[in-house]
């Protein structure tokens, strides 16, 4: 098992003649070429082409015309974008706020194996075996008023007396998104944390109880502390995936009611295959990724120092 | 006993809109049979879905199962940058080079194509499988390999026949959760196909919900639902253990 820690392909004990050694990297290049066909082709390939569109007057159909930096500059008064800009910040610090608690809660609740915990653990995630568009879907019949069980419950259990318009005001088309988003994402939250909670040694805990601890300060001192690049690297995913967010607002609410939901990826989709306009999307794409990139990047600088 | 209670009431929550859309699409089997005759039919956009993620699961398997070798065993000129490209898809989000592909892809005779689709998928998929298979191999003891090559099989069939088998387990995971990615994807086919005869199981199940005339059919959307997620349920509960294990070697340290 030795090897397996190293992390490299020992070498042979004698380095190999300069041949041999050129025939083993002719060898590894051809076992990589497939990697680097797919990797050139559909991911850098379409990078540099949706930096070049960004510069062109580029409809759906039709030649394209260069036309910098005119596609940049509608970018900045398009009041629809805008409006979804800062509607997709306050989702993504609701969700990331929210998500995150419900997550560290499950999975503080199923992290000792009990008996029937195996059971609790499926269950939570379960929901993220849907798909996300079958979940929307599902929430989208659920809510419905005549359709779905929610109104009837509320009703029997006295809550409220008539009808709740589940997605007919902004903020009820949010609340049900968020509600959506919770159940589909907190178990798959709950895993990446359990995976951090397991690699936390039992001794550290017990050392802490025999110390007198009681159980809000090995939370709060030992399990959080030691928790914090997974607790990181949650952050990063629930922030990356909101900003992104799409499906859930495409097929929920449909950025309605009145374009109150309406998500910066939707705006990129409108553009495009609503206007025709692949250039207006290809920059407002390259404003995102900019932006995306540069989040990743500082968020990574803050999970690496904090390890 | 507290414990138990919280937990029970917490798996109702979870577990309760599962059961209801099943419930609700079992209630009037014709639902199904509303389903089934959808726009292309049913059996034409499942069978979509199949293909799709059949291809999806094949190539990731085949590409990131020779790569993870490379990498994991072979030296070579620009190794790390292509393994650092590979991983800078994850850096990019989904969302902004799709539009991009759209066109690439009809420039390769690939637009509004099943396989244009499924190599998305593939390259959405490679930092994930690339990572686990190069690691899967770096954990084979290389005695085995070794040994092999000193009974004189050749490099391709030492891999084919010694170390592919040793990496099996970690082959299950990327091929689950390529599965699970292409099966539900909503996005890429949603841009990527435009004709109706093309489209793939989620892509026309939303259809229903903006397509109909008059009222939206929601014994049939719920019907819809079941056939699409039933088939993840069934797998997951199956392969838990691969997919956990996925969790804690891959997903985790990229």
């Amino acid at each position: 098992m030795t090897a397996t820690l190293t992390g490299r392909p020992a070498a042979p004990a004698a380095a190999p003649p300069a041949r041999r050694r050129r025939r083993r990297a002719v060898t590894g290049w051809l076992y990589a070429a497939p990697v680097a066909a797919v990797v050139g082709v559909l991911f850098v390939a379409p990078l540099v082409l949706v930096v070049w569109m960004s510069l062109n007057r580029w409809p759906l159909l039709g030649p394209a015309a260069l036309n910098a930096p005119r596609n940049y500059l509608k970018v900045a008064d398009d009041p629809l974008f805008l409006d979804a800009v800062a509607f997709t910040l306050k989702y993504t610090a609701i969700i990331t706020v929210l998500l995150s608690a419900l997550a560290l809660g499950l999975a503080l609740l199923v992290q000792d194996r009990r008996p029937g915990v195996g059971f609790f653990r499926t269950a939570f995630f379960l929901p993220g075996a849907v798909g996300f568009a079958a979940a929307a879907l599902l929430f989208y019949g659920m809510l419905n008023n005549d359709f779905g069980p929610i109104d009837p419950m509320l009703r029997a259990l006295g809550v409220t007396g008539e009808p709740v318009r589940w997605l007919g005001t902004p903020d009820m088309a949010l609340f049900s998104t968020i509600a959506l988003v919770l159940w589909r994402f907190a178990g798959f939250n709950m895993l990446i944390l359990l995976t951090g909670l397991q690699a936390i040694p039992v001794e550290v805990y017990e050392a802490a109880r025999s110390d007198g601890a009681n159980r809000w300060q090995i939370l709060t001192r030992i399990t959080l502390p030691l928790l914090r690049p997974t607790l990181a690297l949650m952050l990063i995913l629930s922030v990356t995936g909101s900003l992104l967010a799409f499906d859930q607002f495409f097929i929920l609410t449909n950025g309605g009611p009145d374009n109150s939901t309406v998500s910066m990826v939707m705006v990129v989709y409108r553009d495009a295959f609503f206007r025709f306009d692949l250039g207006g999307a290809a920059a407002l794409s390259v404003v995102l990724l900019v932006a995306l990139v540069a989040l990743n990047t500082l968020q990574m600088r803050v999970l690496r120092r904090s390890r | 006993m507290r414990y138990y209670t919280t937990l029970s009431a917490l798996a109702v929550l979870f577990l309760f809109p599962l059961l209801w859309s099943g419930w609700a699409s079992l209630a009037d089997p014709a639902d199904y049979l509303r389903v089934a005759r959808y726009g292309e039919g049913l059996g034409t956009y499942a069978a979509n879905s199949a293909l799709v993620s059949l291809m999806t699961v094949a190539g990731t398997l085949a590409v990131s199962a020779l790569g993870g070798y490379a990498f994991a065993c072979f030296d070579f000129p620009g190794k790390n940058l292509l393994f650092l490209t590979t991983l800078a898809v994850l850096m990019v989000p989904y969302a902004t080079i799709l539009i991009p592909l759209y066109v690439l892809l009809g420039h390769l005779g690939l637009q509004n194509s099943l396989v244009g689709l499924a190599l998305v998928f593939v390259m959405f998929q490679l930092p994930f499988a690339l990572y686990m298979m190069r690691n899967a191999f770096e954990a084979v003891p290389r005695e085995l390999g070794e040994a092999a090559q000193v009974d004189g099989c050749g490099t391709f069939r030492v891999f084919a026949r010694v170390l592919l088998p040793a990496v099996r387990p970690g082959l299950v995971t990327v091929g689950l959760f390529a599965f699970l990615a292409s099966w539900n994807d909503f996005f890429a086919p949603l841009i990527l196909l435009n004709d109706g005869a093309s489209f793939t199981l989620p892509v026309a199940v939303v259809s229903m919900t903006q397509h109909t005339f008059g009222a939206v059919d929601y014994g049939m959307l719920q019907a819809g639902v079941m056939v699409m997620a039933v088939p993840c349920l069934i797998l997951f509960v199956v392969l838990q253990r691969h997919y956990v294990r996925g969790f804690m070697s891959g997903a985790l340290r990229g």
